[in-house]
């Protein structure tokens, strides 16, 4: 093959010079060996895999067709577990064999950059739970909640056949591309793929997403515990218990991580129970009873410190928190809804899914549904996570399937979970905790008779479900408690309050499900806020060279001030908005994340076309093509929509015009300041969409005539450039999957034989 | 009961794996293999260094 000018040509595996060490075994499993172990279909693995088939096919007839009063919640596990199990068995089989082709012959970065520090050859099975862990955060557990308002059928099958046909193609296709690119970041490797326009549109459109997803973010934690004694001190807490193990770690026990985390952990359970205590005390009550805009403000001012202070004070150690509490609650979840297997009253498809006017979040099913769960199905903010940290720790090509396309299974996993939890709970309580406080009125009364006049079938909410919910769960109120976290944390503390304690810790599970979704949303919030002013100084760096330097203070400051400054404004919007922030804002926060998805699978079909798989390309054109119809329909709706509910501009004409004809109040507004404000965000709103839209077309279009190019070049015999690192033959082995396979362990055992002097260093084996 | 305390061994270290809390182990096998010259850090300063390279190179949190 002929090589272009200013890059190699793309080479097909067989001509790389991967000379083999002749004193190793072989670095991979034989080719052949491979086909005919994976291609011998015994009797036994015939059955197993007609059992899962069966089972998955029984619980999908189970959750779509047969309609009960009530469908029990384990059909959701095997319906999903199934369908992950084939997706992954099969599909991503498929992926492999066609678009990523790895070779483990090849070293990966771990091997050939090794450090010791960044690139480190990590374990397979311990990979996956860090990758896992870094994915997994409050997304997935709040989407699914406000989806439900159209019923379980709908968000199930999203979260189900969309990761298993985009969500987690995206992340594997990612982590696979960085990892041959040395671990690059998304945005570098956008801007070799596509060019300066491509590259600085999808270097845009990343800063300003991060901002919204922040800000919504920390909108859901300042709906969670505005007017929550209890939730304020639980919460607050954790930043005196983080800053502890910070300088445990630092000064007095350096390296014990484990002995901190369960240190803290510790702390932790005491803040919530001291929460309970605090908040029955008259000057607990009043001194934690914060109204949202004072929380918000809160947020603000610590976000901005958060994000100056070093990381061993308060980002690292929150991060080991989080990761602890991540995988405890996940766990603990399941096992509670496989033991308690609680029944669904909810309908498969509710009056909503056919309108447009759900008081949850508005618009059709078509598009809304698909953005407004995004994490669980498909999070382009994963992208960020594939390229990055993961790449650098893999120590075979071939495990790029279970760590890419498996975590992010297990993340969908968790949305299932999240959305059984939120629909175990009374419909009308639902209904009643997830609208805005305009529609309920915000009393118990005013919130019963208002869910009671919607017509749902089979809701008949009475007042004191209402007040006797909010006793058992240690609050005031549950009415309009918006944003997803409150009421997945209220079916939770149901569930687990049958599995452990009943009725007397139902307020402990409430209180524990809000201070773990606090952490992990804090925990993004300060990363989130660190990445995006190191993106800005960069960006700046390219005309002020001095704001490169990451060490110069006043450079970091500033940028760190301005992109506060941004995600606080549109937390501040959120929070005071008439309309309700969660009702008017998630959409937004869907739209920049499925736009995100589409920039990232926009990046690798250009790769992927300019590898020459063109036969196979539909298996990244299929997610890309649904992201961005999805995505660009749901903008264009949002800008030009005439429903006022639906439409950003719409709205805003309809209040201007209300303003100019004197009116006082108009709609849900009751003040003429009210109304002004509502002019003024769906101003921003409806602007920030159009950005969004634009930047990701341009984004789009580049990788589409990247593509195109690719083909053309094919057709000439005109070789690519490929933005790979050179090949370097491996000197290590470890198998692919989680159980290794026969051939694989026969490897293995021949790599164990090997005289400790020529074995590299072993990563930690388990 | 020996069977269920390894079993018990294995998922925290399984779990201390996936915290990262072997790092500076590994950091040492990497530094034992590799040949480096000089002594290699002490657990306080591989700690201090890895946290205070977080500090220029932030790593994101997923929503």
């Amino acid at each position: 093959m002929a090589s272009m000018p200013g890059g190699r040509a793309r080479t097909a595996d067989e001509d790389l010079d991967l000379t083999p060490d002749p004193l190793l075994p072989p670095t991979a499993v034989d080719d052949a060996v491979r086909e005919t172990e994976e291609s011998r279909w015994t009797p036994t693995k015939i059955a197993i895999w007609a059992a899962i088939a069966l089972l998955g096919g029984v619980a999908w007839f189970m959750l779509a067709i047969i309609r009960g009063e009530t469908v029990n919640a384990i059909w959701f596990v095997f319906a999903s577990v199934c369908t992950y199990l084939i997706g992954y068995r099969f599909y991503s089989k498929v992926i492999e064999r066609y678009i990523t082709r790895p070779n483990d012959r090849r070293a990966t970065p771990a091997e050939y950059k090794a450090d010791g520090k960044d690139y480190v050859r990590t374990d397979r099975n311990v990979l996956f739970g860090h990758h896992f862990a870094a994915i997994a955060g409050a997304g997935p557990l709040v989407g699914p909640v406000i989806a439900a308002q159209m019923g379980y059928l709908p968000g199930t099958i999203w979260i189900i056949i969309g990761v298993v046909l985009a969500g987690a193609v995206q992340d594997y296709l990612v982590l696979f591309f960085s990892m041959r690119r040395g671990g690059r970041s998304l945005g570098q490797m956008a801007r070799e793929e596509l060019g300066v326009i491509g590259g600085t549109a999808a270097l845009v459109a990343t800063l300003l997403i991060m901002i919204i997803i922040v800000a919504i973010l920390a909108l859901v934690v300042v709906n969670a515990l505005g007017e929550s004694p209890w939730g304020v001190f639980s919460v607050g807490m954790t930043i005196p218990i983080a800053l502890f193990m910070g300088v445990y770690l630092r000064f007095l026990r350096p390296g014990k991580v484990m002995e901190v985390s369960l240190i803290g952990f510790v702390l932790l359970m005491a803040a919530i129970i001291g929460g309970g205590l605090v908040a029955d005390t008259e000057w607990g009550a009043a001194f934690f009873h914060l109204d949202k805009v004072t929380i918000a403000w809160g947020l603000i001012v610590y976000g901005f410190i958060a994000a100056i202070l070093p990381v061993w004070l308060l980002l690292a150690p929150r991060d080991y928190l989080s990761t602890f509490m991540k995988i405890g609650v996940i766990v603990m979840l399941a096992l509670a809804i496989i033991v308690v297997r609680p029944e669904i009253t909810v309908p498969a498809f509710s009056e909503f899914a056919s309108r447009d006017n759900g008081p949850v979040f508005p618009g059709a099913l078509f598009p809304f549904l698909f953005v407004t769960i995004a994490c669980g199905a498909l999070s382009g903010f994963h992208a960020l996570i594939s390229s990055g940290t993961t790449p650098k720790l893999i120590e075979k090509e071939r495990q790029t399937r279970l760590i890419g396309y498996g975590g992010m299974l297990m993340e969908s996993f968790v949305a299932i979970m999240a959305l059984v939890a939120a629909i175990s709970i009374d419909r009308g309580l639902y209904f009643a905790m997830n609208s805005p406080a305009a529609l309920t009125g915000g009393t118990v009364e005013t919130a019963a008779a208002w869910v009671n006049s919607l017509g749902l079938q089979g809701v008949n909410l009475s007042p004191e479900l209402l007040s006797q919910t909010a006793a058992n769960v240690g609050e005031e109120s549950i009415v309009s408690r918006t944003g997803g976290a409150p009421t997945l944390a209220v079916g939770l503390a149901h569930i687990m309050q049958q599995f452990i304690g009943g009725t007397a810790l139902m307020a402990f599970w409430y209180h524990f499900a809000i201070m773990f979704e606090a952490l992990f949303i804090l925990t993004a919030v300060d990363a989130g806020t660190r990445v995006a002013r190191f993106m800005l100084q960069d960006s700046i760096g390219n005309f002020v060279p001095k704001f490169k330097e990451a060490s110069w203070r006043p450079g970091a400051w500033l940028c760190t001030a301005i992109m506060v400054a941004a995600w606080g404004a549109v937390l501040l919007m959120g929070v005071t908005d008439p309309l309700g922030g969660i009702n008017t804002l998630f959409p937004l926060f869907g739209i920049a994340n499925q736009l995100l998805a589409a920039i990232a699978l926009s990046v690798c079909l250009a790769i992927a076309a300019k590898r020459g798989s063109f036969k196979y390309l539909w298996i990244v054109a299929l997610p890309l093509g649904f992201a961005a119809v999805v995505t660009i329909t749901a903008s264009f709706q949002k800008i030009f929509s005439p429903v006022p509910a639906v439409g950003y501009f719409a709205n805003n004409a309809a209040f201007s015009k209300a303003l100019a004809d004197g009116k006082t109040e108009f709609g849900t507004a009751k003040t003429v300041a009210a109304m002004e404000a509502v002019v003024r965000n769906t101003m921003i709103q409806g602007w920030l969409s159009v950005i969004f839209v634009v930047l990701s077309i341009i984004v789009i279009v580049t990788a589409m005539i990247a593509t195109v190019k690719a083909f053309q070049n094919e057709a000439a015999g005109v070789a690519h450039t490929d933005h790979e690192d050179p090949a370097v033959p491996s000197r290590s082995y470890a198998p692919a999957g989680l159980i290794p396979t026969a051939a694989e362990r026969e490897l293995m055992a021949e790599w164990n034989r090997l005289p400790a002097e020529l074995q590299l260093e072993k990563s930690a084996h388990h | 009961m020996s069977a269920i305390a390894e079993g018990f061994r294995g998922f925290a270290r399984y779990l201390g794996g996936v915290m990262g809390a072997d790092a500076y182990q590994k950091y040492l096998e990497h530094h034992v293999a590799s040949g480096h010259l000089g002594p290699p850090m002490t657990e306080r300063e591989f700690w201090r260094d890895r946290t205070d390279r977080q500090d220029s190179n932030p790593q994101g949190r997923c929503c």
